[in-house]
């Protein structure tokens, strides 16, 4: 079997807040292999977005380990989890997290921009990833001026564009309505199926993590349950299609 | 993220808050166009000053009557009378270090041709006088050692004169009257300008030293003058032409071992020292309080960045994420800092040129703008710009990814 994209064991993370420790995350244990599609439930507060967090290499582990691709991330400095984000990870946010000044090409050239990538082939590279989630007509739109879906697209487009082997989104249909909610996962899953994008996935809702292979459901910090979908929700549409 | 990139991302994020930039930059400009103008009036007046010292004469020294106690410069007209021609004429001869010499007595006395009158200042002196000078008759000629032996009535006149004497008419060979003794003029000179006491040097008769001793002062006691003139044979020689002078002196008017001189001896390199450190010092002066100015532009840089820096914390959190690393965020704001005085100071410079120019046309000093001076504010605003955006960048830099972008 080849090495799994993320392995995490024994994994903490405590927050100290003056006297108060926090411990948002108690003795993770999680492998993902590649390819997998990953919905992660649970309470609010419960640690999906610490987990999101330390596997997106935005924050380190207080102890524990955390293979990525087979390598040891966990004590990687700044600037070394800094470029693992630009190159091997695509996160998704509930809020978009667009700059609001740049229009959308611009914004799915960002991640490119800090990989040294020349500025012809950044251009082509956007607009192909705009044209796989559908707005390869909107490149020029700024994000005040496209719906919260569109607005949500352009951020997956934003994360793909470096061909990530992770997608990270931390409940992207938070702020969508049920349709819009249905296109996003619909493009979601399109790019785990089609390019084979590991994705893992934050949401409360239960309909949206069928979505998903397979669903794991945190408490205080620690894994509940891990089970496969038996009947996994298919997107009928087509990713932009009817906008 | 490369250079070219991370300046363009710095302009776009300027552009979109255009006041902002604009009233940042004001600071900058008024900083560096007040040092550009400051450091060209100051420019301007020094080589003004030095020009008119010039003027004078080069390598010249000022052998005066009586003693002088350090430090002070007397005028020429000291109550004691012990320089005499024949001084004059043994410096000249006799010292190696001297190329020419000018006794000089001076006289304010009415001239008068035709029916026109004129009060001006009589020079009597010797023909060395105008290469002393470096003072050029540009019409007529000069007059000669044999006609100061015979004390001839003739005459140079300066420009000044000959315009208010004579209009447009050639002054050569016309007899005007000075003190009712005709004199026959020789020659006209060259115009030189105001002196550095602020005198129109052109107002003037120069006559043989002698034949104004006998004629036009009349006061003085026979055969002494009021200064020599000495020109050395060049810069170099300038110290030891002092020295023979002294020892000339001297041995000349017997003065013994222990006793103080009855004469001084100046050059005038000292008099431009003190004139140029005079203006050195104004200079420095309005610089300082032009960088004040310029001092208070970089903390108008600071504090906008630091605004800038805290109101785009989630879009720093969203640069992190996508895989920015600090030193991608440190440039990015630093950037902006340094074309927001960079840019400034570019202005500042021209509004500067512009300010000098039209103070030389207006007020009519002069201003001399230096490429020194604007390189250098060119490099101080640059400097300003990384002096004061390196702590609100390196703030950036310094953010936490996950709490940058959950800011609100
Ligand atoms: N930066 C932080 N400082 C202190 N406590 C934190 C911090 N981030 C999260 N926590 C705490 O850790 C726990 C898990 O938070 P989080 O992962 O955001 O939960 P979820 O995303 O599941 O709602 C919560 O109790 C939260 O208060
Ligand atoms: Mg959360």
């Amino acid at each position: 079997m080849a090495i799994p994209v993320i392995e995490i064991a024994s994994l903490c993370k405590t927050y100290r807040i003056g006297e108060l420790t926090v411990e948002a995350l108690r003795s993770v244990d999680l492998t993902i292999e590649s390819a997998d599609f990953l919905a992660i439930m649970g309470a609010s507060g419960s640690g999906k977005s610490t987990l999101m967090n330390v596997l997106g290499c935005l924050d380190r582990p207080t102890s524990g380990t955390y293979h990525l691709d087979g390598n040891d991330v966990g004590k990687l400095d700044r600037d070394s989890l800094a470029r693992i984000r630009g190159k091997k990870i695509g996160f998704v946010f509930q809020g978009f997290n667009l700059l609001s000044r740049m229009t959308a090409l611009e914004n799915v050239e960002l991640p490119m921009l800090y990989d040294e990538v020349p500025s012809g082939i950044r251009r082509e590279r956007s607009i192909e990833a705009l044209r796989t989630v559908g707005l390869e007509d909107r490149g020029h739109h700024l994000p005040n001026q496209l719906s919260g879906g569109q607005q949500q697209r352009v951020a997956i487009a934003r994360a793909i564009v470096n061909n990530p082997s992770i997608l990270l989104a931390d409940e992207p249909t938070g702020n969508l309505d049920t349709t819009t909610s249905e296109e996003v996962m619909g493009v979601v899953q399109r790019l785990n199926d089609e390019r084979g994008i590991t994705v893992v996935l934050v949401t409360h809702e239960n309909d949206i993590a069928e979505f998903a292979k397979r669903i794991v459901t945190v408490r205080d910090g620690k894994i509940l349950s891990d089970r496969m979908v038996e009947k996994r929700r298919f997107a009928a549409n087509c990713a932009g299609a009817g906008e | 993220m490369n250079l070219l990139s991370a300046v363009k991302v710095s302009v776009r994020s300027l552009r979109a808050n255009k006041m902002r930039s604009g009233l940042t930059m004001l600071g900058m400009i008024i900083g560096v166009s007040a040092v550009i103008a400051m450091v060209a009036v100051g420019a301007g007046a020094n080589e003004r000053i030095a020009a008119q010292i010039a003027s004078v004469g080069s390598n010249l020294i000022m052998v005066i009557p009586g003693s002088t106690t350090s430090g002070g410069l007397r005028g020429g007209s000291g109550g004691s009378q012990t320089l005499t021609i024949d001084d004059a004429r043994a410096i000249g001869k006799e010292l190696s270090a001297v190329r020419a010499t000018a006794p000089n007595v001076r006289s304010s006395a009415p001239i008068v041709y035709g029916n026109q009158n004129w009060s001006t200042l009589v020079q009597g002196t010797s023909p060395g006088y105008l290469e002393v000078r470096d003072w050029q008759v540009i019409s007529g000629r000069n007059f000669t050692d044999a006609e100061v032996d015979a004390a001839s009535k003739v005459a140079l006149i300066g420009k000044t004169v000959s315009e208010n004497l004579f209009g447009g008419e050639d002054p050569i060979g016309k007899i005007v009257r000075i003190k009712r003794i005709p004199f026959t003029i020789v020659g006209l000179l060259d115009g030189k300008g105001q002196s550095p006491q602020g005198q129109d040097q052109d107002d003037v008769v120069i006559a043989p030293v002698t034949t104004v001793q006998r004629k036009v002062s009349g006061t003085s006691h026979a055969g002494t003058v009021g200064v020599i003139l000495v020109q050395a044979t060049g810069p170099d020689t300038i110290e030891e032409a002092q020295k023979q002078i002294t020892v000339l002196l001297r041995q000349r008017h017997r003065i013994s071992n222990g006793q103080e001189d009855d004469f001084s001896v100046r050059n005038l390199s000292e008099m431009l020292a003190v004139a140029e450190s005079a203006t050195k010092i104004m200079s420095l002066l309005l610089g300082a309080i032009a960088s004040v100015s310029l001092l208070v532009g970089g903390i108008g840089i600071m504090n906008i960045m630091l605004v800038s820096v805290t109101e785009r914390t989630r879009e720093i959190g969203i640069r992190m994420a996508v895989g920015a690393r600090q030193r991608d965020i440190l440039a990015q704001f630093l950037i902006e800092a340094v074309i927001l005085a960079v840019a400034g100071g570019t202005i500042g410079i021209l509004v500067g040129a512009g300010g000098s120019m039209a103070i030389s046309r207006f007020a009519g000093w002069s201003t001399l703008i230096s490429p020194i001076a604007v390189s250098v504010a060119f490099g101080f605003s640059g400097a300003v710009g990384v002096f004061f955006g390196f702590y609100p960048a390196r703030k950036a830099s310094r953010m936490d990814p996950i709490e940058a972008l959950r800011y609100e």
